[in-house]
C-alpha cells in the first residue's frame, strides 16, 4: 500500500489508535474530575489511585473470587465509589468550609496512602490481565489490524462518556447538579438534599475513575503506580479544556490523545511531552481553557 | 494613636522574638556538628531552605505551587554540569545553579500566574512532569544515572571543601543568607503587599497594585532559593538525579510546610527537620517500604486535624496561655 505522509499507514494508523484509546482514558478522567470539581470545588487528587484501585479489585476479583471481566466492570466501579463516598463522608466534609487547596491536599495524602499500602504488598511490577474471550483477537481493516478489545476502549468509554453528559445536560437529576454547581445555597432552599447529592457526585466521579481502570487492566499491566504519572498527564488536560464544560472535557480528551498518537509517528522524543506544550500554548493564548469560561 | 503605639511596639517585641529564637538556632547550628553527623544535618539545611523557600509561596503569596521539585533539580543540575564540565568553583557553580532556577521560576510564573487557586496548583505539576521528561532525555543529566561524583572542590579556589566540616559550615552558609533574603521579603513593604493579596486580591488591585507582577516576582524568589538549596544539596552528596525532579519531591516539601506550620517563619524548618529525620530513621528499620504511606498519613492528619502546623499550634497555645 503506498505511503501516506512519508509513513506506512499501519504505522499511522496504528498509533492513531493508540492515541485514541489513550484518548478515552484522558476523557474518562478528565470528566470525573470536572464533576467533582464543579460541585465540591476540590481537585480529587486521588483519582489516579483510585483508576488503580479500580483495576485492582478486577485483577483481584479475577484471581481470588473468579469474578469475570463483565461482572468486575461493574462491580470495581460500585466498590471503589462506595471507598469514595466513605472518604467523602468522613474526611473531605470536614474541609467544603476551608481554602479549596485543603481538599486538595487531603486527596494527595491519600493518593500516597492507597498507592505505598499497594505497592507494599504487591511491588511495582505489574500483574497480567488477560483479554475477555469474547473481545480476543482482531479485524484486518485492509489498511490495519484493529484489535477487538481496542476497538472496545473506544466504544465503552465513548458510551459511557455520551451518557454521563446525557444524564447532566438533559435529566432532572442533571438540573439539580447544574444548580448544585451555580448555587448549592439555593438548591438546598428548594429542598433538594445538597450534602446528599455532594456525596452522590463524588461516587459517581470515582466510579469513572475505577471504571476506566478496569478498562485498562488488559492492555496496561495492573500495578500500584499505573495512576500516578496518567493523573499529571489528566491534570494538564484538564487546564487545556478548562472544566467549565463536560462536553469540553470528553472532546478535550479525545484530542489530546490522538495529538499525542500523531507526535508519536512524527517526533517520537517529544510524545511524553507534547500535551504539556499544548498547555502552555492554551495558557498563553487563551488562559481559561478551550472551553473555560473567562473568570 | 495610643493603639498605634502598643501595636508598634508589641510588634518590635515579636520581631525580637524572632531575632531572638534566630540567634538561638544559630548557636545550635553552630556547634551542632561536633554531636550529630555532618552530612544528615546538611541533608536537613538544604530540605530546611528548599521548605522556607516554598513557604514564601503558599504562606505569604498564597500559592500552592506543586513544581516547586523541578527548581531544585535543576539548581542541582546545572551546578553539577558547571563544576564537572566547566570547572567552575563550587560558589560560582552554586550562583548559576540558582540563577538558572530563578529563570525558570520566571518562565513556570509567567505561564501559572494566569490561573489562580486549584489551576495554579495543576500548572505548576504539569510543568515541573514537563521538565521532569526533558531531564529523562536530555544529554547533559546522565539520564537515570544522574550526575555522580560532582567534585565538591575548593571555595573561591582557596578552602577545601572535601572534608564534611568545612562543608557543613559552607551549608550553613548559604542557609542564613538564604534564610535572611526569606525574611526580609516577608518583612519588607514587597512581603506586605504579598500578604494583602493573599487574604484580598480583588481590594489590592483596586489600591492600584500590579498584582501579577507581585505574585511573579516572590515566585522567582522563591524558585531561584529553592534553585540554591538543590544547587547546595548536589555539592553535599556530590550527586544530582532524577529524584529530585520527581513530583515525590514537590509533595515532600508541601508536607514539610503543611507539618510545621504554613505562613510561619520556623515552620518549615520544623518540618523539614522532623520528615527528614523521620526518612532517615524509618528507611533503615522494618518499616522503610511503609514511609510513603506514613507520609501520606502525616499528610491527611495535618489537613483534617491541625492545619497551623506544629510551629502555628505551638503559636496558638503560647497566645492563649501566656497573652
Amino acid at each position: 500500500m503506498a505511503e501516506l505522509l512519508g509513513f506506512p499507514p499501519q504505522v499511522l494508523f496504528g498509533q492513531l489508535l493508540i492515541g485514541l484509546i489513550n484518548g478515552s482514558f484522558y476523557a474518562l478522567l478528565s470528566l470525573g474530575l470536572a464533576i467533582i470539581f464543579g460541585l465540591l470545588n476540590i481537585i480529587n487528587f486521588a483519582h489516579g489511585a483510585q483508576y488503580m484501585l479500580g483495576a485492582f479489585v478486577a485483577w483481584l476479583g479475577l484471581k481470588f473470587l473468579g469474578v469475570n471481566y463483565w461482572a468486575a466492570l461493574v462491580l470495581a466501579p460500585v466498590v471503589v465509589a462506595a471507598i469514595g463516598i466513605v472518604i467523602e463522608k468522613t474526611m473531605l466534609r470536614r474541609l467544603y468550609k476551608e481554602d479549596h487547596l485543603y481538599g486538595l491536599l487531603l486527596t494527595f495524602g491519600l493518593a500516597l496512602i492507597i498507592e505505598g499500602s499497594f505497592t507494599h504488598f504487591f511491588g511495582v511490577s505489574g500483574q497480567p490481565y488477560s483479554v475477555p474471550a469474547a473481545l480476543s483477537g482482531g479485524n484486518n481493516l485492509g489498511f490495519m489490524f484493529l484489535p477487538t478489545y481496542r476497538a472496545w476502549i473506544i466504544v465503552a468509554s465513548l458510551i459511557i462518556c455520551f451518557g454521563t453528559w446525557y444524564m447532566i445536560e438533559r435529566t432532572k437529576l442533571g438540573a439539580y447538579l447544574r444548580a448544585g454547581t451555580e448555587n448549592p445555597q439555593l438548591l438546598q432552599a428548594f429542598g433538594i438534599n445538597v450534602p446528599l447529592l455532594i456525596t452522590l457526585t463524588y461516587g459517581y466521579g470515582v466510579a469513572l475513575a475505577a471504571f476506566a481502570g478496569v478498562l485498562a487492566a488488559p492492555i496496561y499491566s495492573v500495578s500500584p503506580v499505573m495512576g500516578s504519572n496518567l493523573l499529571i498527564v489528566v491534570f494538564a488536560v484538564v487546564v487545556i479544556g478548562g472544566m467549565g464544560s463536560i462536553a469540553g472535557a470528553i472532546v478535550t480528551g479525545l484530542l489530546m490523545g490522538l495529538i499525542e498518537g500523531l507526535t508519536k509517528v512524527f517526533y517520537p522524543e517529544a510524545s511524553t511531552t507534547v500535551i504539556f506544550l499544548v498547555m502552555i500554548i492554551v495558557l498563553l493564548i487563551r488562559p481559561a481553557g478551550l472551553f473555560g469560561k473567562e473568570a | 494613636m495610643t493603639t498605634q503605639a502598643l501595636k508598634s511596639a508589641t510588634k518590635g517585641k515579636t520581631m525580637n522574638k524572632t531575632k531572638l529564637s534566630f540567634l538561638v538556632l544559630l548557636l545550635i547550628g553552630l556547634v551542632a556538628p561536633y554531636a550529630i553527623y555532618p552530612v544528615f544535618l546538611m541533608k536537613l539545611l538544604c530540605f530546611s531552605l528548599f521548605a522556607c523557600a516554598f513557604n514564601l509561596m503558599l504562606g505569604y503569596g498564597g500559592l500552592l505551587s506543586f513544581g516547586h521539585a523541578a527548581f531544585l533539580a535543576t539548581g542541582g543540575y546545572i551546578t553539577g554540569h558547571t563544576i564537572m564540565q566547566w570547572g567552575l568553583t563550587p560558589e560560582l557553580g552554586v550562583l548559576f545553579g540558582t540563577l538558572c532556577a530563578a529563570a525558570m521560576g520566571f518562565l513556570f510564573g509567567k505561564l501559572a500566574i494566569r490561573r489562580q487557586g486549584i489551576y495554579f496548583a495543576m500548572i505548576t505539576l504539569a510543568l515541573s512532569q514537563l521538565v521532569f521528561f526533558l531531564y529523562v532525555q536530555a544529554p547533559f543529566t546522565g539520564g537515570e544515572n544522574g550526575l555522580q561524583g560532582i567534585p565538591r572542590g575548593k571555595l573561591f579556589g582557596l578552602f577545601s571543601l572535601e572534608d564534611n566540616l568545612p562543608m557543613y559550615y559552607f551549608v550553613l552558609a548559604v542557609f542564613v543568607i538564604g534564610f535572611a533574603i526569606i525574611y526580609r521579603t516577608i518583612h519588607s513593604p514587597f512581603g506586605q503587599i504579598l500578604k494583602a493579596i493573599r487574604e484580598n486580591e480583588p481590594r489590592a488591585v483596586s489600591l492600584g497594585y500590579d498584582v501579577t507582577k507581585f505574585k511573579l516576582v516572590a515566585f522567582v524568589i522563591s524558585a531561584g532559593l529553592a534553585g540554591l538549596a538543590g544547587s547546595t544539596k548536589s555539592l553535599v552528596f556530590q550527586l544530582a538525579s532524577l529524584t529530585d525532579a520527581h513530583w515525590h519531591m514537590s509533595g515532600e516539601v508541601i508536607l514539610m510546610t503543611l507539618l510545621g506550620g504554613v505562613g510561619t517563619i520556623f515552620g518549615p524548618i520544623v518540618g523539614a527537620a522532623t520528615v527528614v529525620t523521620l526518612q532517615n530513621y524509618l528507611s533503615q528499620g522494618p518499616l522503610s517500604s511503609w514511609v510513603p504511606v506514613i507520609l501520606g498519613l502525616i499528610f491527611v492528619i495535618c489537613v483534617l486535624l491541625f492545619r497551623s502546623g506544629i510551629v502555628g499550634e505551638i503559636q496558638k497555645f503560647m497566645k492563649k496561655n501566656f497573652n
